[in-house]
């Protein structure tokens, strides 16, 4: 059963947030939760596909695979997987400001989440226009001079497929952060009303997880 | 009926307007929230592309009458059945059942007042629609040859809008994920107080299973064909042999998704089967567990047996032996199913409605196509009759016969509630009974072509196989003619006053404690559980199944 008790989250209070189809706002946000964990099931199985593909093409083209990545500037690979980790620190401490009903520190904390993903960005597009610059696109627009191993293109396919792809699910996080930021100011969220906070941020922690997983697959390989 | 518990008063009390009613107007429509109206505009839909679909049959049926040049050229043969098995897959049978009836029907039978997410809901309707245009869409370009598997290496070297089409299934991808999440999320959190998992009709078990493989494989598919676009657009290489891809990598990506979803075709059938079988059989189900946990298994198991699509694609020996062993493994869940149905009927109170004849229908249809699928998971068989009509065949009695009687079952069975009118039962029988016909004719002589080595795909054929191919086209055409009248006395119906009873059939579950048609928030109060889904004992005669004639 799935009803009644849940007093380990809203309270009893039933708030203004109560949609008609639920009872009680525990089971509404059981279910605000549960669908977010099946959302980000298939955003592992959407990038896992990739990774299955990285993996496979990896092992056939070890040679090309190795060259290509050492275009990839580690440093800035590093600084992006430390600000990410940042951001899915401050992220869990605004989920903690919103279930403790402290609105000022939630609202301080989403605005250093938001910063840490721009910083991200920032310093991808920097990446990107570096490579851009070097002619080391993906497939047929790969125009790089003086290589000396052959098939490096194909790394530049999955570079730019996955973290592009990555970038993607980076933004739209910056949206739905931004949208959560609004409704604080506005004092939705508090120990009786947090669930888009907490689901927001169960989103942007797959966000970083995911990049855990892109920066040694493709600046660390060895 | 009614041993459930509500909150309302007794009939006196103020009626309320239906759902149909309750707002008026376009505009309301097209904003609701309300999972009966999306599982009705999904219905509309997924009719409307059902009829595109079965138009290009017919054609492609017209051109196979003669051995030589009928109607159309090779190309746009090609473009034809392409259009045809991409329509028929993405916009009808994957949504049919779980988004059209399941989102009407899953949470009356779980005594709730809408999906869980009602929001996303709407907005995988609105999903679909834009995957609907972009496929059709397609034909602007000149159209898609490519067949609706999209094989590479030739999908990545044709022209037209081969990348549009694929872009437009993984939009629809989103929409049949959003479906999966909603019901998953609604079965978990929203089943009536006192409705345990073993409480549950055997719809909802159903169509979870249906979920889990819409939520764990929809992805991959999504993926898959992200990467086929990126191929025609950038070249990025992962299939293409010349620069140093696997063409037959994309064979393996896409199966992963799309054997699974055979199951995302095929359980929703059975789940609707689950449902009408017992109500009019006036019995309990015969092993509950039995079905409820063979869904899960065939959920579960679908994912393990991609590969036997690709027996003769180039595969070890030792890889094929497996693949072939676990496909016989998963005729198991699908045939304990079907025995528990007909020990169901064992015995039982059967009465012959329209639903229970498409019920009929299908256990006869889906044996054939399930026993045939057998055939084809042999290495040996499999080599001989790979690519032929008996592939056709065999996958249009598991997909398509199974899954548009279980759908017309379906369909027919929740009629009264959605809408609050009966049908013509008589012209209803005779429509079942033109379906069956049709159906068997059109694709019984195709078993036999194709087992003689006529391959599938091909516009013309050898004089021999003429007399088979004049039958199984006069079969589309009976089979066209039940589905027209099927049409026309559902449509007519509508005209008449809403005078169904609340439960015509006489069934035990939840949703037949609603108003036909229900108002918007399903039932007046909370319905409490008293009694098991299919427990008939307490109740042997049943109120208003002479309402029903």
């Amino acid at each position: 059963m799935t009803t009644a008790t849940h007093t380990g989250h809203a309270g009893d209070g039933n708030s203004k947030f109560l949609q008609h189809h639920f009872r009680e706002m525990g089971q509404q946000f059981e279910a605000a939760k549960l669908g977010m964990w099946l959302f980000l099931v298939t955003e592992v199985l959407l990038f896992g596909g990739l990774f299955v593909g990285y993996g496979i093409m990896h092992a056939r083209h070890p040679e090309a695979f190795m060259a290509a990545h050492h275009h990839l500037d580690k440093v800035m690979g590093a600084v992006n997987t430390v600000v990410l980790l940042i951001s899915s620190f401050t992220m869990v401490l605004a989920v903690w400001a919103a279930q403790t009903s402290r609105r000022t520190l939630c609202i301080l904390f989403l605005i250093l989440t938001l910063l840490c993903a721009g910083v991200f960005l920032v310093v991808k597009y920097f990446e990107y226009s570096h490579k851009f610059h070097d002619g080391l696109l993906p497939g047929k627009y790969y125009t790089h001079q003086g290589d000396t191993v052959p098939g490096q293109f194909m790394f530049f396919s999955f570079y730019f497929m996955m973290t592009g792809l990555h970038g993607i699910h980076v933004l739209i996080g910056m949206i739905a952060i931004l949208w959560i930021l609004v409704r604080a100011i506005r004092g939705d969220f508090s120990s009786q009303y947090y669930s888009p906070v907490d689901i927001t941020g169960l989103y942007w922690h797959l966000v970083d997880l995911i990049w855990i997983y892109v920066f040694p697959l493709m600046y660390l390989i060895s | 009926m009614a041993e459930t518990i509500s909150t309302h008063g007794a009939a006196g009390a103020a009626p309320h307007l239906d759902y149909l009613e309750d707002p008026k107007g376009l505009w309301s429509w097209l904003t609701t929230v309300d999972h009966k109206r999306i599982g009705l505009m999904y219905m509309w839909s997924v009719l409307f592309f059902f009829l595109v679909g079965g138009l290009l049959a017919l054609l492609i049926r017209l051109e196979l009458l003669t051995p030589k040049q009928t109607i159309m050229t090779a190309e746009q043969y090609n473009r034809l059945f392409t259009l045809h098995g991409a329509v028929m897959v993405f916009l009808v049978i994957i949504p049919a059942i779980p988004a059209a009836l399941g989102n009407f029907a899953l949470p009356l039978l779980l005594g709730a007042k809408d999906v869980a997410f009602p929001k996303l809901n709407l907005a995988s309707l609105y999903i679909f629609w834009i995957g609907a245009v972009m496929a059709v869409s397609t034909l602007l370009l000149g159209g898609v040859d490519t067949g609706w598997t999209f094989y590479t290496p030739y999908s990545t070297s044709t022209g037209g809008g081969v990348s549009l089409m694929v872009l437009a299934a993984f939009v629809l991808g989103f929409s049949s994920i959003f479906t999966g999440v909603n019901f998953i999320a609604t079965i978990h959190t929203l089943r009536a107080p006192k409705m345990g998992w073993f409480e549950m009709p055997l719809f909802a078990w159903g169509m979870y299973s249906t979920a889990v493989i819409q939520i764990l494989a929809t992805p991959v598919l999504g993926i898959t064909l992200l990467l086929l676009v990126m191929e025609r657009v950038l070249g990025v290489g992962i299939f293409d042999a010349q620069l140093g891809g696997d063409p037959v990598l994309f064979q393996h990506f896409f199966w992963f998704y799309s054997h699974p979803a055979v199951y995302i075709m095929i359980l929703p059938a059975m789940a609707v089967i689950s449902e009408v079988i017992p109500t009019f059989s006036k019995k309990t189900i015969f092993g509950y567990k039995a079905i409820a946990f063979s869904s899960v298994t065939i959920a579960l198991l679908g994912f393990l047996v991609w590969a036997h699509h690709m027996f003769v694609a180039g595969m070890s020996l030792f890889a094929g032996a497996i693949f072939s062993f676990l496909t016989f493994f998963i005729a198991i869940p699908s045939a304990i199913k079907v025995f528990n149905w007909i020990a169901t009927m064992w015995r039982g109170s059967i009465s012959l409605e329209a639903p229970m004849l498409y019920a009929i229908n299908f256990l006869l249809i889906f044996t054939i196509g399930g026993l045939t699928g057998l055939f084809l998971a042999s290495l040996s068989t499999d080599v001989h009759l790979h690519d032929t009509y008996f592939v056709v065949s065999h996958f249009h009695y598991v997909m398509a016969g199974s899954n548009l009687t279980a759908f017309l079952a379906g369909m027919h069975y929740w009629w009264p509630k959605m809408f609050g009118r009966m049908y013509n039962s008589r012209l209803a029988a005779i429509g079942c009974g033109l379906v069956f016909v049709g159906f068997n004719a059109t694709f019984l002589p195709q078993f036999v072509i194709g087992s003689r080595g006529m391959p599938r795909r091909y516009y013309n054929y050898l004089p021999q196989f003429q007399d088979l191919h004049v039958a199984s086209t006069v079969g589309s055409w009976i089979l066209a003619a039940g589905l027209f009248l099927t049409a026309a006395y559902l449509l007519a119906s509508l005209r008449g006053p809403k005078t169904a009873p609340a439960n015509p059939w006489g069934g035990r579950t939840l949703e037949w404690e609603a108003n036909s048609p229900p108002i918007t928030h399903n039932f007046e109060g909370q319905p409490v559980l008293q009694h098991g889904p299919y427990d008939y004992r307490a109740n042997p005669a049943p109120v208003g199944v002479e309402d029903a004639h």
